[in-house]
């Protein structure tokens, strides 16, 4: 009798260990993760062994080079909330009007040649932006501003804001266009047999229906300029400002990061160290608004039943 | 039937309309501004970048003997000093001792023009002394000055003189970081990949790992910067500034990129061409290497390809490790220090002199060509491979 057996007797052993090589590749990106958290948390409380944690949130100085150095990063953080606000106030209403446009109006060969086009601005190199920032759109304000009585630096927050903001259009507009397309079409069928206009339909019907979708898209896009640093190392100032005139310069958190790690001080003086409790800051504000966002998206798809976006 | 009469007529209709009107030129306007500002940038960096093409050139008398052996400004006449590239005039020994036949003869030789008369050719803000200027004039009157293809851009790497400075170290430490960057995280993503789709239960386990992953990608690059210091300089004793730390930062980065795109490529094999595996007497992990894997190669691929094209423009998280260094020579192995072409681009973008701008746009260039040619190649592989099931 013929038997169906295989010649390979160690089979299921070595399934098994190709199994167990699989999951042990897959640990990487967890050990990536709680690598990324433990190694900025370490020296983060270094650092706050020699300077005051409460101080670090709320003083107004920061005069790492000094011998008695002051670690206030208000003036920062205030900084990285202007800039972010100027990038948000240029990506939200140009990201959904584009969303909005090839979504709802653009016939289907207009989408596939506009789509791509707006994807290059996403595959530009960031620190492109930042000489562009930096070389023609700093100067081009300062001469605006000079024409109309205004002084302006040439390391202001809206040079950088304005071009962080056109950085983040593509990724505003690319999931915005995602979750408006996937708004079930019965909807806007259902509107516009009741006499509504198409812009009614959009504005009333489909935005609203899209609205998590497009809140997702809107926190990972203010996350994406809370982090964005070669745009601002090139283009925005390295004195911490407080103020609201966004035509002065202004740092913010990754600009002191960069700024504090890539001189030549020893590694456990507390100037090194603080870039490790600004990069702590940014860790858990943006890993905040990423989980926020996710959710975001799973509201979304649990109102509409969709497996895939 | 006049409208009066119609019961339906709504009389603010013409408003709405209009209203209606306004918002399609809202959002056309959104999007033409966007694709304006891709416009100008482009324009603009082309502007900038396109008199890099060009170097100037003076021919001058070069006369090889043992003092200019010793000085190098012994080798032309006191006057030319000042215009010529000084970077090259320090090659005229080393020429020498290269060539010993070369002792004792005079030559009429086109010599790299310092950066403030190839600003002076371009029509670019110059400082030239007036003396010097004279003499500039006089040249190019017996036209012997000269706008040559600049070959120096691709076959040297940074230099303190911007008209002797290039791209080739940094586009050597660019593969070498990438090379690393791939090597490590291509077979790492995959291998994610085929275990969460084809292995695991779903259970707790793999939507830990599943939502892990996600926030692995949303994390900023440049606090994988601060891991790749804190971990492979600090812990491990990696040599800062090379390539290999520089590579396996990049990897971490990319590896999210890896797996999602390598989910959707296994994701779209039916499960038809598993159950006829099965069917077949195969086990699981020979159905995933010799059928499930074959045809998601494409769509893993192109992932990868994208993967690989933002980790090449990626700054920050080098600049954090160290890989924005000077470095004059190609880099010879993952463990020199290197620097990258978008780190070589911030470097010029920093320089004071007016003729790294033209550098540094070109660079830019550069890069961006190759970004695009990268996501072209993955379109293609995309458009060429892609299976309708």
């Amino acid at each position: 009798m013929q038997t169906f057996e295989t010649k390979n007797r160690n089979r299921h052993i070595q399934e098994d260990m190709i199994k167990y090589a699989l999951i042990l590749a897959a640990t990487i990106s967890i050990l990536t993760t709680f690598g990324i958290l433990f190694s900025i948390l370490f020296e983060a409380i270094e650092f706050f062994k020699l300077k005051s944690f409460v101080y670090f949130f709320t003083g107004t100085e920061w005069s790492p080079g000094t011998v008695d150095s002051k670690f206030g990063a208000l003036p920062i953080f205030a900084g990285t909330f202007i800039i972010t606000l100027i990038a948000m106030s240029v990506a939200l209403p140009i990201g959904l009007g584009s969303a909005i446009f090839m979504s709802e109006y653009a016939t289907k060969t207009q989408r596939t040649i506009l789509k791509p086009l707006l994807e290059v601005l996403a595959g530009i190199p960031t620190v492109v932006y930042g000489f562009f920032a930096a070389i023609t759109v700093a100067p081009f304000i300062v001469n605006v501003c000079n024409s109309i009585g205004l002084e302006a630096s040439f390391n202001s927050a809206l040079a950088s804001g304005v071009v962080m903001g056109i950085m983040i259009i593509p990724v505003i507009s690319s999931l915005s266009d995602d979750v408006i397309t996937a708004v079930p079409d019965s909807l806007r069928k259902g509107s516009l047999a009741l006499g509504m206009t198409k812009s009614e339909t959009i504005k009333d019907v489909v935005i609203p229906s899209a609205m998590p979708g497009i809140i997702s898209a809107a926190l990972l896009g203010i996350s994406k300029a809370l982090g964005e640093t070669m745009i601002v190392v090139m283009a925005a100032g390295l004195r911490p400002n407080l103020s609201w005139n966004i035509l002065e310069d202004m740092t913010t958190v990754t600009v002191r990061i960069v700024d504090s790690l890539v001189g030549d001080q020893a590694f456990n003086s507390p100037a090194t160290l603080s870039a490790f409790a600004l990069g702590l800051a940014l860790f858990v504000v943006t890993l905040t608004l990423n989980i926020v966002s996710v959710r975001m998206i799973q509201k979304f798809k649990e109102k509409y039943k969709m497996s895939s976006l | 039937m006049s409208k009066e009469m119609n019961p339906f007529y709504d009389p603010s209709l013409k408003k709405r309309h209009l209203k209606d009107k306004l918002f399609k030129y809202f959002t056309i306007s959104s999007l033409s501004i966007s694709l304006i500002f891709l416009a100008i940038f482009l324009g603009d960096m082309i502007i900038k970048g396109s008199s890099a093409i060009q170097q100037t050139y003076i021919q001058v008398e070069v006369s090889y003997n043992e003092k200019s052996k010793k000085s190098y400004r012994k080798a032309v006449e006191r006057k030319y000093i000042n215009l010529l590239s000084r970077a090259a005039l320090r090659e005229i020994p080393m020429k020498m001792k290269n060539n010993p036949s070369l002792m004792g003869t005079k030559k009429l030789v086109w010599m790299l023009a310092d950066d403030q008369v190839d600003m002076y050719m371009k029509e670019y803000y110059y400082k030239i002394k007036s003396r010097d200027l004279k003499t500039l004039k006089a040249l190019i009157g017996d036209s012997r000055v000269e706008k040559k293809f600049n070959t120096i851009f691709f076959t040297h790497g940074d230099s303190k003189t911007p008209e002797y400075s290039g791209i080739l170290s940094a586009m050597v430490g660019t593969i070498l970081t990438l090379i690393v960057a791939m090597a490590v995280a291509f077979p790492i993503g995959v291998a994610t990949a085929v275990y969460l789709e084809e292995f695991s239960s779903h259970g707790k386990w793999s939507q830990f790992l599943e939502v892990n992953i996600n926030n692995l990608a949303a994390i900023p690059s440049i606090l994988f910067g601060l891991l790749g210091l804190a971990i492979f300089i600090n812990l491990f004793g990696f040599p800062r500034s090379s390539a290999l730390v520089g590579g396996l930062t990049l990897a971490l980065m990319t590896l999210p990129i890896i797996v999602v795109s390598s989910r959707a490529a296994l994701r779209s094999v039916p499960a038809s061409i598993r159950q006829a595996g099965y069917g077949l007497g195969l086990t699981k992990v020979q159905v995933v290497k010799d059928h499930v894997l074959p045809l998601a190669f494409p769509g893993i691929m192109t992932g990868s390809i994208i993967g690989l094209a933002q980790a090449m423009g990626e700054t920050a998280p080098l600049i954090i490790v160290g890989m924005i260094a000077f470095i004059p020579d190609s880099p010879s192995s993952i463990m020199d220090a290197a620097t990258v072409m978008p780190a070589q681009i911030f470097t010029w973008a920093g320089m004071p002199e007016r003729a790294y701008i033209e550098r540094t746009a070109a660079g830019i260039l550069v890069l961006l060509t190759v970004l695009i040619s990268l996501n072209a190649l993955a379109v293609i592989l995309r458009k060429k491979f892609e299976v309708k099931w």
